[in-house]
């Protein structure tokens, strides 16, 4: 029984990609993909009911269900958005039904291979779950064909795929690591049996094959400086791709490098992998901030404060301890959920204006009050302000590393306020400024995004104390 | 093992090494590919012999995957696909040919550093191996940052993948898996550029990647 859990979070998103690459038709496809992603995400609720076993291949623990149930919630989400947002582009001529076809196969597809990704327990098939998922996106990134389309896909692609060999690279060199110890074959690449005989493992090996996993990895995390490849793909692709990604697919490249994380804190006498993830973090966090000030497409604007916020997320999970990987963990579920519902709406006002220039939109709060409200809430609950959840989980950052290294949390703090000035200079002509291209009513589901809000701005008020004590064993367990 | 099993294995993760750096000075498409071919033969060959030393028979699938879809079916695929494009005369030459050979050198000497140098415990061969791979990664990567051909960039993304199928036979009793995920990757991967070349030319008339990159950036 609890191995069926396991196996349908699997199943079911890999039966409905292939149904949706066979089946013909609009309307019905669009719906299919809505009760698929539904199906998983009520499958993996019930993860918190039964206990499931963990295998050789498979595991759960209180890691990765935070992680799992966290990525089926936003994926049927974003499958609902997306229903409303592919009628619009199949109206206007920019997808065929034959794209669309393959749009559907292939989103299924991803949630199949993010959900494979951190249900693993074997460190090689985790690598080939985040390759699958890799592939896919850059097919999605590309589909409208456009030459910036093209490019920013072949770009997604090729750092992609470096990336992915180096955490190979990475991969391998742990097995390596491992052999001596446990023996060859598969328990070389079983991630529990690897943390439990870590601390025998040889040190210098298992620092070199860190380094490699945090540059690859790190790669699909989007850390400066190897993000290059992370902005073209948001706006470029359909706008339920750009959110799928950012609050998602970012979060899984993390949850393999927390995993490695792990493995190492158990090895005293190897390197402290948190100075390295500090270090990287802070550098996006400054980096991203600073390159939001020149932006002039609305969505490489928030493809950059991604950025910033896994620099922020990957700088808490490498200060450690339990506050601040709490902080860490409650701030990648509040940008996952705002980040999601900001592409929702972003994408509809792209639909309505037409255009994704900054120039080009203006005064959204009169010509589309609802979507430049929402829009509005978005970016004041992105950039940090109270009473939303990611002021919460910032202040949760802040405080539990401030007594520790006041130093670098002043330069956090820095960089948390530079993208509040950048955010809200860019965005202020977009809702308040002269009502600029068309006003057409939006023809929107409002519903993914504003569920979003509300998740995010009820958690700034009040977090049910069964999240908190959840959230709190798995930041025991991070270590 | 004796020591000329070991020898013949020292010479064939070598050959690739030099076989990397020969690609590294072709300046034209089919050179590059014919290279690339006898590179992935050389990693055939230097498998099979892993697997006879290791006595993993699985290890002869992967040299055979190696052999068959690298050697043969995929330079073949790209002959033809440059000769469709109409791109088999272009001569390419970003960086001068010196410097780019002294950087390889650059790269080969650090990975052996760093690769001897941590893993002291490990037996020779599986070090040795692990120091060749690294350096046909990494030639790997100093190809794709040399070339400004979409053709050339996969070429060396495909021999930096050989370099990784390397590492993964030399660490012994390596579950199948990962051999098996590498030739998938391969696989879809060319599947991947097969289209997106088309996609390319079709738009751009050119698969040189600076007629992309003037679309690079912020639309203004």
């Amino acid at each position: 029984m609890s191995i069926d859990v396991l196996s349908a979070i699997l199943v079911i998103p890999a039966v409905s990609a292939a149904l949706l690459a066979i089946l013909p038709g609009y309307g019905q496809t669009a719906k299919l993909n809505v009760v698929a992603a539904l199906a998983t995400f009520l499958t993996s609720l019930s993860l918190f009911v039964v206990e499931p076993v963990s295998g050789q291949y498979l595991l759960v623990d209180d890691l990765n269900k935070v992680f799992i149930v966290l990525t089926t919630f936003v994926s049927f989400t974003t499958s609902v958005f997306s229903a409303s947002y592919i009628q619009h582009e199949i109206e206007i001529g920019r997808l065929t039904p034959t794209f669309l076809r393959f749009y559907h196969a292939m989103y299924q597809t991803l949630m199949f291979a993010m959900n494979l990704a951190l249900l693993a327990n074997n460190i090689g098939l985790m690598w080939v779950a985040v390759e699958v998922a890799t592939l896919t996106t850059v097919l999605m990134v590309g589909i409208y064909r456009t030459h910036e389309a093209l490019e920013a896909a072949w770009k997604y692609f090729i750092l992609g795929s470096v990336g992915i060999a180096l955490a190979l690279f990475g991969t391998i060199l742990v097995y390596m690591a491992a052999r001596p110890v446990v023996g060859e074959g598969l328990d070389g690449m079983v991630w529990t049996v690897l943390v439990k005989h870590a601390a025998e493992f040889d040190p210098a090996l298992l620092n070199v094959a860190f380094v490699f996993l945090l540059l690859g990895y790190g790669t699909k995390v989007g850390l400066a400086p190897l993000h290059a490849w992370l902005p073209d793909a948001h706006a470029e692709g359909p706008t339920p791709i750009s959110a799928v990604l950012s609050g998602l697919l970012l979060n899984v490249a993390l949850y393999a490098l927390l995993r490695f994380k792990m493995m190492l804190a158990v090895n005293t006498a190897a390197i402290a992998p948190g100075p390295l993830m500090v270090t990287m973090g802070l550098i996006s966090v400054i980096f991203a901030s600073l390159m939001l000030y020149r932006r002039r497409d609305i969505k490489r604007m928030f493809a950059y404060s991604s950025i910033e916020h896994m620099g922020i997320i990957v700088f808490a999970f490498g200060m450690g301890g339990p506050l601040a990987n709490f902080a860490g963990l409650l701030h990648m579920t509040m940008h996952s959920l705002t980040k999601s519902a900001i592409f929702f709406a972003v994408g509809h006002i792209a639909q309505v204006k037409g255009t994704q220039k900054i120039a080009d939109i203006g005064g959204l709060t009169v010509t589309n009050p609802v979507l430049g409200w929402g829009l509005m809430l978005g970016v004041i609950a992105i950039v940090g302000l109270p009473p939303l959840g990611i002021f919460m989980s910032e202040f949760l950052v802040v405080s539990s590393t401030f007594a520790r290294a006041p130093w670098l949390t002043v330069i956090l703090v820095l960089g948390i306020i530079i993208a509040l000035g950048g955010l809200f200079l860019r965005i202020g002509p977009v809702m308040f400024g002269e009502p600029k291209g068309k006003t057409a009513p939006a023809e929107a589901s409002y519903v993914p995004m504003f569920t979003h809000l509300g998740l995010v701005l009820m958690a700034g008020i009040y977090l049910p104390p069964g999240l908190v004590t959840g959230f709190q064993n798995v930041a025991k367990l991070l270590g | 093992m004796s020591s000329l099993q070991f020898d013949i294995a020292h010479l064939l993760a070598g050959s690739l090494v030099l076989a990397s750096f020969m690609m590294l000075y072709q300046d034209r498409l089919y050179a590059l590919l014919n290279v690339y071919a006898l590179h992935a033969g050389v990693l055939a060959l230097s498998v099979a012999w892993q697997a006879y030393v290791q006595q993993a028979p699985h290890l002869y699938v992967t040299a055979l995957i190696a052999l068959l879809f690298k050697a043969v079916v995929i330079p073949v695929a790209l002959h033809r696909i440059i000769k469709r494009l109409g791109i088999h005369r272009e001569i390419e030459n970003v960086i001068g040919i010196g410097l780019t050979m002294m950087a390889g050198i650059g790269l080969v000497a650090l990975s052996m550093v760093v690769m001897l140098r941590v893993t002291p415990g490990a037996d020779a061969l599986a070090r040795e191996d692990l120091a060749f791979a690294l350096s046909v990664v990494l030639l790997g990567l100093l190809i794709m940052v040399t070339r400004r051909n979409a053709v050339s960039q996969v070429v060396g993304f495909m021999s930096l993948e050989n370099g990784l199928v390397l590492a993964a036979t030399g660490a012994k009793g390596m579950p199948l898996v990962v051999e098996i995920s590498v030739a998938f990757s391969v696989l879809i991967a060319f599947i991947v550029i097969g289209i997106f070349l088309f996609r390319i030319r079709e738009r751009f008339d050119s698969v040189d990647m600076q007629a992309l990159d003037r679309f690079r950036g912020e639309r203004r």
